[in-house]
């Protein structure tokens, strides 16, 4: 099953797919080890409701949900 | 011998700059953008070493003024060898950067931190393994511990005497080869140094790379052509996505398979509590709280206030720890002891020094009056840093931006300017310096322009002083409360005319790695206070002097001022006040026969806000402190009277306390400001932005303060331009969808 990252549910780990974000924003995403393939667990959302913190190679990482967005997810 | 030390941010490496170097960093900036450079000296045997530290990157890529700076010290300065630095509990992320060091000419030599908390869990890395995969040396170090260190340099001082080190890239053996073996062979041919680094970067169609050799690229382009998979001719993302898959393909076997998973640790359970979905807001709130508390606070733990604390006697040595009933917070006790220390000093001065002359004037009332007054806020601009570090060093900070940047990003602000806007409640030096961690431009801009808006201490006392005069003294707290609630409205105000106007633009993009907690480190924040302090210092020496030694030039002589000493009224200052004052009656506070005191008195609170009420004080004709009158006797006094004998009334008075609220804060949050804005349109622009936004909020304040119904022409007009503003942003954002879609599929 297909989702954007922003869409996966706190607490589930998926794969990159793809990513359909563009320029600078598409780069920092790469630079920061979202890759193909690469395995994202969810891990909480801020109080606010945005953005979400992630797990991703070890380490955590906070981006926003319009990012996530561009982020889609292979859920196995 | 010249090593520059590279890596990620929160990798250890100010820590390890700091353990190498000890006291000896020079800080600078590197020219052109706000980035610190700072340098240092190391020894070892005979060699004389200079340590460069770059600014925390993630990749060498052309996106951030940091990455940018990076990459034009390592290609342009040639340093003999470059040390990176890798956090051994985060190493698939931290090693992309070393596959990109990697690709250049310098010997390479990767220094492998916090190995030590990876043992404490069990978890050894097989270091033969990685520097075979690397082709660089490993060494493991510990920063914190300065364990390591001397193998390190060893190694660095070895590598560069041999000098034989090939580059290597990860793309070697891959679908590219074929390309980086072209691209490279084009550079080599042209003997340009770090041939691999650039055949890469051409390959990857760099905007940098590109600018500087556009040839090159575009020979490239008929072979990029032939390359056909997901990534739809996006290079940089196949760079990418080899270097990752480079460091995949060795990563279990340097670990053994293990990495830190979802699992919970020590950091991880006091994140839940900290960033807590309903406590993490109310948490916060508190610490910073506190942080003031301790700060500024003159009743501390309110012990004071439960009654618990005796009287003691005034001016003693104990009244600088209890104030009046009460225990002063650490803040509050440091001021009052350098406060009490300038105080007695000028005191001496003024004993030995014969009355009457000139400089007897320079040095008591220049010096000891503004010099001095400067001095005394450092303690606890320190203290506040000083909090402000060690929240951020433990890795707090960054929770804080997580939490709160939902509420910041409709003013095209991210949660990371709150705290730098925060900070200028206490006083706007350390909250404009506190821009620097901003990587947006256009952010770090904004929050410098809405510094001032946020009351600072030594404006506390103007608002203290009316709140106790107007309306006989029965609303003093509402009153001062006001003017914090008035500031806030302005800033959110601006910050929404701004993003529509000057700063208009996307919102920064908010993505960031939140570091694991960390407990501070007493050197690393000790030796930043003390660059911090220095830095302070030399300002208040050179740029806070000059001023006040012009204002008290200004405000003690005529224009006749060969003829000595003369009252204000008829200074140089107290003369064009009385002329400029026509500038300032539609304020409110200038019409009146005492108008131009309040003119002379708001202008030297532009050199600095404690002025204001000391100038008052002196054009009133009272000796000693206004402030310690209290009730009445306020009233009754010569500085009562003068703010009563103001025409325009109360609006008035609240449009002098915007006026003072609003304007350019003060020298020192100027040269500040100067410091971190670097471009002088943009400073200048912020002076002018700052006076602007006194003179009309002043002007609306008094104007519906006197006539209410202006209140609503003000208002329909205001609404009428921010709808415009919202339906063009709307209309274009519809054209630009039409044309192409948000986000592209490639």
């Amino acid at each position: 099953m297909e989702l954007s990252l922003d869409k996966l549910e706190v607490g589930k780990s998926a794969a990159v797919k793809k990513l359909a974000a563009d320029g600078k924003i598409r780069r920092r995403l790469f630079d920061m080890g979202i890759t193909q393939g690469t395995s994202v667990y969810m891990r909480k959302v801020a109080p606010l409701g945005d953005p979400i913190e992630v797990t991703v190679r070890g380490y955590e990482l906070t981006l926003r949900k319009d990012e996530a967005a561009g982020i889609i997810m292979e859920v196995l | 011998m010249r090593f520059v030390l590279a890596g990620n941010p929160n990798s250890g490496k100010t820590t390890l700059f700091n353990a190498l170097t000890g006291s000896t960093a020079h800080v600078g900036n590197y020219p052109g953008v706000t980035v610190e450079k700072r340098e240092g000296r190391h020894k070892f045997g005979g060699e004389r070493i200079t340590i460069v530290d770059l600014p925390g990157i993630y990749s060498l890529s052309p996106y951030s003024p940091e990455e940018v700076v990076s990459r034009n010290v390592i290609l342009d300065e040639k340093p003999d060898a470059i040390i990176n630095i890798v956090d051994a509990t985060n190493l698939e992320r931290n090693l992309y950067l070393t596959t990109q060091l990697s690709e250049i000419d310098a010997p390479l030599i990767v220094a492998l931190n916090m190995t030590d908390l990876l043992e404490r869990d069990g978890i050894k890395l097989d270091y033969e393994e990685l520097s075979k995969a690397l082709r660089a040396k490993v060494v493991p170090v510990s920063a914190l511990k300065k364990q390591g260190l001397k193998a390190l340099i060893e190694e660095a001082v070895l590598e560069t005497k041999r000098n034989e080190r090939k580059p290597f890239s990860p793309l070697e053996g891959t679908y590219l080869d074929g390309l980086l073996k072209k691209a490279d062979t084009m550079y080599k041919e042209s003997r340009a140094d770090n041939a691999l680094f650039h055949a890469v970067k051409a390959i990857e169609g760099d905007s940098v790379e590109v600018a500087a050799r556009g040839e090159a690229a575009a020979a490239l382009e008929p072979d990029k052509k032939l390359i056909k998979n997901d990534f739809d001719g996006d290079f940089e993302g196949m760079v990418a996505d080899l270097r990752y898959k480079y460091i995949d393909g060795f990563i279990k076997k340097v670990t053994g398979g293990r990495r830190k998973t979802h699992q919970m640790t020590r950091s991880d359970k006091v994140d839940r509590v900290l960033t807590h979905r309903i406590w993490g807001i109310p948490i916060f709130l508190l610490i910073m709280l506190t942080v003031f508390h301790l700060t500024f606070g003159e009743d501390l733990l309110y012990l004071g206030a439960m009654g618990l604390i005796p009287e003691a006697a005034d001016e003693t040595f104990l009244h600088a720890i209890f104030g009046n009933g009460a225990i002063n917070s650490p803040g509050v006790i440091l001021f009052n002891l350098v406060d009490g220390g300038t105080g007695s000093l000028t005191e001496l001065l003024a004993g030995v020094m014969p009355e009457g002359t000139w400089y007897t004037g320079l040095v008591i009332d220049g010096l000891g009056g503004g010099v001095f007054a400067v001095l005394s806020f450092i303690p606890q601009i320190m203290v506040l840093f000083l909090f402000l570090s060690i929240l951020e060093d433990t890795g707090y900070m960054a929770r804080v931006a997580f939490i709160m940047d939902r509420a910041f990003r409709r003013f095209g602000l991210s949660g990371k300017a709150l705290v730098p806007l925060i900070t200028c409640f206490g006083c706007a030096v350390p909250g404009v310096m506190a821009t620097r961690t901003l990587e947006n431009e256009k952010e770090r801009k904004m929050t410098i322009l809405l510094a001032p808006f946020f009351s600072c201490g030594a404006k506390l006392p103007i608002w203290a002083m009316f709140g106790g005069l107007l309306y006989a003294g029965q609303y003093g707290d509402l009153v001062v409360f006001g003017m914090y609630i008035i500031g806030i409205a302005v800033a959110v105000a601006s910050a929404v005319i701004l993003k529509l106007t000057a700063l208009k633009g996307e919102t920064p993009p908010f993505i960031m790695e939140l570091p694991s907690y960390h407990s501070p480190q007493f050197t690393s924040t000790a030796l930043k206070l003390w660059q911090r302090l220095k830095h302070y210092v030399f300002r208040a020496a050179t740029i806070i002097a000059g001023a006040v030694v012009v204002i008290w030039f200004l405000s003690s002589f005529g224009f006749d001022f060969w003829n000595g000493i003369v009252d204000i009224g008829d200074s140089m200052l107290g003369i064009i006040s009385k002329v400029l004052r026509w500038l300032f009656v539609p304020l409110g506070f200038a019409m009146g026969e005492n108008g131009w005191m309040f003119v002379v008195a708001a202008l030297t609170g532009l050199i600095a806000k404690e002025m204001v009420v000391a100038t008052m004080g002196v054009l009133a004709g009272i000796s000693g402190d206004a402030l310690e009158l209290e009730g009445g006797e306020l009233q009754e006094s010569a500085i009562g009277l003068l703010v009563a004998s103001m025409v325009g009334g109360a609006p008035a008075a609240w449009a002098y306390m915007a006026f003072n609220l609003l304007s350019v804060p003060c020298m020192a949050a100027v040269g500040a400001a100067a410091g971190e804005l670097k471009n002088k349109k943009a400073f200048w622009f912020s002076i002018g932005y700052w006076m602007a936004t006194a003179y009309i909020g002043a002007a609306v304040i008094y104007w519906v303060g006197t006539y209410w119904w202006i209140g609503l022409i003000i208002g329909a007009l205001l609404a009428g331009v921010i709808t415009y503003f919202q339906l063009t942003k709307k209309r274009r954002a519809r054209k630009q969808a039409g044309k192409k879609p948000m986000l592209s599929t490639r």
